[in-house]
């Protein structure tokens, strides 16, 4: 890991005071489950440390206006302890879940899991997020058993964030402070497919933190996940699907379904969930809307299984919002 | 050899690494001092300098000097002589550095030192110090949990940070509960009936 200057502001102004104008003059640290490990791999060797676990106000979890607000450094243990997302958001916890390992848990931050970057194994290995060598396409060509069954273009690669589908299923928002103030951002645009290397995996821009998580009210939709993993050891998904169905009497009003860790970004399922509509949730329905939420899938050489897993992950999840065994 | 020692005596009165160290440590106490005083302060940028900071570790402030890029686990293991927590797979996967910060199971190749200031660090060595002896200790020696034991420090450190948490366990909490702890020769089963022994004899 290259050396680099620390320093550990008290306030957002603060924070942003000292962050830079390009990724390389300064890093944010909260968790640190992903940072260090790019350092320690020269993925990333900023000039600059900023810490944000010492800013007031960022690891508070708070119930304001019909939203749950969870400061960007609330760690995934604190998230899970909470009595408002027990009780409202099981598709936050089984994500939460998911993340198999109590230190990371312990350590890393919700606003961490939103911007850790791919785990594409070109990338981690210095061949960039796209992956292209001499104009072709690294991942085409060799393994790519656990990228995208929804490539955008050159980007191959798969979103890595555990709660990013469940969140954008939920309508979640981010607030994003910058040296010039502070914006909102919709989590489902948070997420790009970059087309060059010189652009990111998400819709940050350097000198911008994200402060807070902006959660609806699940107000009486049913919301669950479901992931598929190689092993019960921590380990990133192969595929998962977050859903949240709004129910009239037995019949579903609305839905939305978000597959994770099938493309680039998170994908969403529209014309499945619209499908749902107006029927009730049984095991052929959901299986009927797993198949339609893989249809367009264009897997790769390696990874034609993960459409079966995507497929299956979006059955499963609306089958235990419904309160289905599976 | 100090990876070696008997765990109760965790800290030699002169080992290799201790006397290396040891040179020029005196010069420039006073110095350092003050410049720790002012690295503290919020919203300073301190480094990339080497800095002095200090570390609670089991209860007692040490001072050490580090860079900004140092872990809390070279930091500990090469510096203040606490080899316990093992260097593995530097990358928060494997759990072998496994220390509990502030009451919670940490990865200490995965927190900078200097993030560590002002919070408590617990390592191995506490478990059997001041001649007491965690439960937890002879329960993986009963329960054959352990076979190289290069990964048994940081899953004795998981196993006391759960059974803090969770006093009255199932072998399936058990089995959560380390889920951020690999080991290769496949000692699972005996770890986690170690930890369901210590349960008991904490209560009894």
């Amino acid at each position: 890991m290259q050396n680099f200057e620390y320093a550990n502001p008290g306030t957002v102004a603060e924070a942003t005071g000292l962050l830079g104008a390009t990724w390389s003059d300064a890093a944010i640290l909260a968790g640190g489950t992903d940072l260090l490990s790019l350092m320690k791999d020269y993925r990333m060797s900023p000039k600059r440390v900023v810490n944000i676990k010492s800013i007031k106000g960022l690891d508070k979890v708070a119930k304001a206006g019909g939203m749950l607000s969870v400061g960007a450094a609330v760690t995934i243990d604190d998230l899970m302890e909470h009595p408002a997302v027990r009780s409202e958001y099981p598709s936050l916890m089984q994500a939460a879940h998911g993340i198999t390992s109590p230190q990371i848990r312990n350590m890393g931050t919700l606003g961490g899991d939103l911007c850790q970057r791919p785990r594409c194994w070109y990338f981690r290995n210095g061949y960039g997020l796209l992956g292209m060598q001499n104009g072709k396409s690294l991942i085409d060509a060799g393994e790519n058993r656990y990228h995208a069954i929804f490539p955008q273009g050159a980007a191959k690669f798969v979103s890595a964030s555990s709660f990013a589908p469940a969140l954008i299923a939920l309508g979640a928002k981010l607030k994003i402070a910058g040296k010039s103030g502070n914006r909102e951002a919709d989590l489902a645009s948070f997420f790009v497919a970059p087309k060059s290397e010189a652009e990111r995996e998400i819709a940050l821009q350097p000198g911008e933190i994200v402060t807070e998580i902006l959660i609806p009210s699940a107000g009486g939709s049913k919301n669950a996940t479901y992931e598929v993993r190689h092993k019960d050891a921590l380990d990133w998904p192969l595929a998962t699907a977050s859903v949240v169905v709004k129910m009239n009497g037995s019949s579903v009003a609305s839905a939305k379904i978000v597959m994770g860790h099938v493309g680039p970004t998170p994908v969403s399922a529209d014309k499945a969930a619209a499908w749902l509509a107006g029927k009730s949730i049984t095991a052929e329905a959901a299986e009927a809307a797993g198949k339609a939420a893989v249809e367009g899938a264009m897997p790769l050489s390696q990874n034609a299984y993960k459409v079966q897993l995507a497929k299956v992950a979006v059955k499963r999840a609306l089958m235990m919002a419904a309160g289905l065994s599976v | 050899m100090s990876d070696h020692q008997d765990l109760k005596n965790p800290r030699p009165a002169v080992s290799r690494r201790g006397f290396v160290q040891g040179a020029g440590a005196v010069t420039g106490a006073v110095a350092l001092m003050e410049e720790e005083a002012q690295a503290q302060a919020a919203g300073k940028v301190m480094g990339p300098a080497a800095m002095a900071i200090t570390l609670t570790v089991n209860g007692k402030p040490l001072k050490v000097t580090v860079e900004p890029r140092e872990t809390l686990l070279d930091t500990l293991r090469h510096k203040l002589e606490h080899t316990g927590a093992k260097r593995v797979c530097d990358r928060g996967t494997c759990g072998a550095c496994t220390v509990i910060v502030n009451n919670k199971v940490s990865y200490a190749c995965t927190m900078l030192a200097v993030d560590a200031v002002g919070k408590k660090i617990q390592t191995i060595e506490s478990l059997t110090a001041n001649g007491k002896t965690h439960p937890i200790v002879p329960a993986f020696h009963n329960n054959d949990a352990q076979q190289c034991g290069y990964c048994t420090p940081g899953f004795v450190m998981a196993a006391k940070g759960f059974l803090d948490r969770n006093p009255n366990p199932t072998y399936e909490q058990v089995k959560d509960g380390l889920g951020g702890n690999l080991c290769r020769c496949g000692t699972y089963v005996g770890v986690r009936q170690a930890v369901l022994e210590a349960a008991k004899k904490l209560k009894a």
